[in-house]
């Protein structure tokens, strides 16, 4: 476990667990933005990969400047991506460890059978040798809160 | 002359959190270079360990991707501004895709070994559990490949095999034993998975692997096991392997040498991409006439084994874009590096096979034509009438191309032993006015001696058909059979 945290606003949570169930059975991918460890909103992203988007996700690099951009216009920056694993525990894979980047944040979310289940966050070791499980925290619990969701808007 | 890099925030930790840094070079490469001299931190996550830029790194030159331009030689000019733009991937594992079983107590017991293991763990015998591996062969290779997999306790294991098991089978094929002598492998070898892991759904396939049936036998299968012992299958199961985006654990065996490697994954070269053309009929001999040491197919086998297993679990390093070969006789594993062919037929990006073909044909191998009902008595001489013209007393002179070792095992009485490779050196031992019957052990290399004989002048030679085993068959069956 590292001590490394991120905290998701319940909206932030709710739309990555909702763009998941969306596109199920295949996976889902965006950009997450904020600041100092918070994710306050997210930029769904069209998943381009061409080798079946049941088990894979890629973000192109034309996706990528715009995450950064849109990231920039919303006074944040980019904090890292989510990611679904359709009918697979929340846990990165072996693939997911080849192609990650250092800092960023992965949240994945596991939808089994359509319904959005496990939600962890992870941190790729300095060394690319594996992941390091963050803790994830849940905030702004309040769900008549107004602010995140001006943000995410 | 300095220029200008564009930082993503990824990686703005190894610059001094600045998301613009400058570096110099006239290409770049060379940019590059001195951009992960200057900021060292850099340098694992642009670099692969083979020193090439990572897939995933993309690198533009104002609005162009390199990879459109020269690449890394892309030469920088003034005023140019160069960006480093992650790609970014991931995704759930290839090889198991579909909703995990539970565990019995009875299976947390058997796998205990496994489930402390946190590399494996109760997920991963889950996934081993829900897994499906389809072993082609269930001779040398497939008998550990199949064992040991039953034993780890993969979910549902598929045996294609259409031969019974021989007594020659025995030194190496551990699935089946002497009882088995008779038996179908499928029939044996299911007993013995059985017997191991009563847990294990056995699939059998009581089938030649063929053009026509292989998508179909391959579709439900996770990972497949490549056991075969000849060319035209080992392309079938690669073409098939990469067409369906399968991955297949290749494992082959000759005497005292081993190979294996896994082909077919997803960004990983094929068998194709290694040799994009069968050799030549007749060239590479197999186990049957090579020979093999009982003991390698176990080393080899046990390999492909573990690689299935990797596969499954997604962990470790699996043997994708590496060729392992195994010498036994010095105890050595040298591993080559493989790469995937842009121009590979049927894993490149402009493949040309996109469906099965005729690997007969393609391995230059023709269809095996019927047996011919007469013998052609200008060439060919059968066992039983070898036998009469020798109790008629009629002057033959016999004589054995085999190899030394193959003649201490049985003979002809009154042959004399000269190897096929010694043919033309000691042509001369030959009177071309006698009459000469050639024979080996089934009749192919004798048809070869016979050919060069007649080439040289020798009127006339006979061969035996069907060899010694035929001899043996019909007219001395107590020599021993091998």
């Amino acid at each position: 476990m590292s001590n490394r945290a991120v905290t998701l606003t319940r909206d932030v949570e709710l739309a990555i667990r909702a763009h998941g169930v969306e596109t199920y059975p295949h996976e889902c991918c965006g950009a997450m933005v904020g600041r100092d460890g918070v994710v306050t909103a997210t930029v769904p992203l069209p998943n381009t990969t061409e080798e079946g988007p049941r088990r894979r996700f890629l973000v192109r690099p034309s996706d990528y400047r715009l995450a950064e951009r849109r990231a920039g216009e919303l006074g944040g920056e980019l904090l890292g991506f989510y990611h679904s694993h359709p009918d697979h525990p929340a846990r990165p894979s072996q693939y997911d460890l080849d192609h990650a980047w250092p800092t960023f944040a992965y949240v994945i979310v596991s939808v089994v059978r359509g319904q959005a289940s496990d939600i962890s966050v992870w941190f790729l070791k300095d060394d690319r040798t594996s992941f390091d499980e963050g803790t994830l925290q849940h905030g702004d619990q309040n769900p008549d809160s107004h602010t995140a969701q001006a943000v995410h808007r | 002359m300095a220029t200008r890099i564009l930082i993503p925030t990824p990686l703005r930790p190894y610059t001094d959190k600045k998301d613009a840094v400058d570096a110099e070079g006239r290409t770049v490469g060379e940019l590059l270079a001195d951009l992960t001299a200057r900021h060292a931190g850099l340098k694992p996550h642009l670099y692969n360990e083979q020193g090439k830029l990572r897939s995933f790194v993309n690198v533009y030159v104002n609005d162009e991707d390199i990879r459109y331009l020269q690449k890394e030689q892309t030469p920088v000019a003034d005023g140019d501004t160069i960006s480093i733009i992650p790609s970014v991937a991931g995704g759930v594992e290839a090889a198991v895709d579909r909703e995990l079983p539970a565990l019995t107590n009875e299976e947390i017991k058997r796998y205990s070994r496994h489930l402390i293991m946190p590399e494996v763990g109760v997920d991963g015998q889950r996934k081993l559990k829900a897994a499906k591996v389809l072993c082609i062969g269930a001779g040398g290779l497939g008998s550990p490949v199949a064992m040991y997999l039953a034993a780890a306790g993969v979910g549902t294991l598929g045996i294609v095999d259409f031969d019974t098991v021989d007594f020659s089978n025995l030194q190496r094929q551990i699935l089946h034993g002497t009882p088995d002598v008779g038996r179908s492998k499928l029939a044996s070898a299911k007993d013995r998975l059985n017997a191991i892991n009563p847990g294990v759904d056995i699939q059998t396939y009581e089938t030649a692997l063929s053009s026509q049936n292989a998508l179909k036998l391959f579709e439900p299968y996770d990972v497949i096991v490549d056991g075969t012992d000849n060319f035209p299958t080992r392309y079938l199961v690669n073409d098939a392997c990469v067409l369906l985006g399968k991955p297949n654990a290749y494992g082959s065996i000759f005497r005292f040498e081993g190979q294996a490697s896994v082909f077919g994954a997803p960004n990983g070269p094929c068998y194709r991409c290694l040799y994009p053309e069968p050799p030549p009929p007749g060239l590479v001999p197999s186990c049957a006439e090579g020979g093999v040491l009982g003991v390698l197919p176990g080393v080899v086998g046990t390999i492909q084994a573990m690689e299935a297993i990797k596969l499954i679990l997604g962990i470790g390093e699996p043997l994708i874009g590496r060729f392992l070969i195994f010498d036994a006789l010095r105890m050595k594993f040298r591993e080559l590096r493989l790469r995937k062919d842009p121009d590979c037929p049927v894993c490149g990006t402009h493949p040309t096979v996109r469906h099965l073909i005729d690997y007969e044909q393609f391995c230059g191998i023709r269809p095996a034509a019927p047996e011919p009902a007469t013998v052609n008595s200008a060439t060919d001489i059968t066992a039983v009438e070898l036998k009469q013209r020798l109790d008629r007393g009629d002057k033959l002179k016999l004589v054995d191309v085999r190899e030394p070792n193959e003649y201490q095992i049985c003979r002809i009485p009154g042959t004399v032993l000269i190897p096929l490779g010694d043919v033309p050196k000691r042509i001369g031992e030959l009177d071309p006015n006698d009459e000469i019957v050639v024979h080996c052990k089934m009749g192919g290399r004798s048809a070869k001696a016979a050919d060069f004989l007649r080439a040289q002048g020798y009127k006339k030679v006979l061969n035996l058909k069907g060899g010694i085993l035929d001899w043996i068959d019909k007219v001395d069956p107590s020599q021993p059979k091998y």
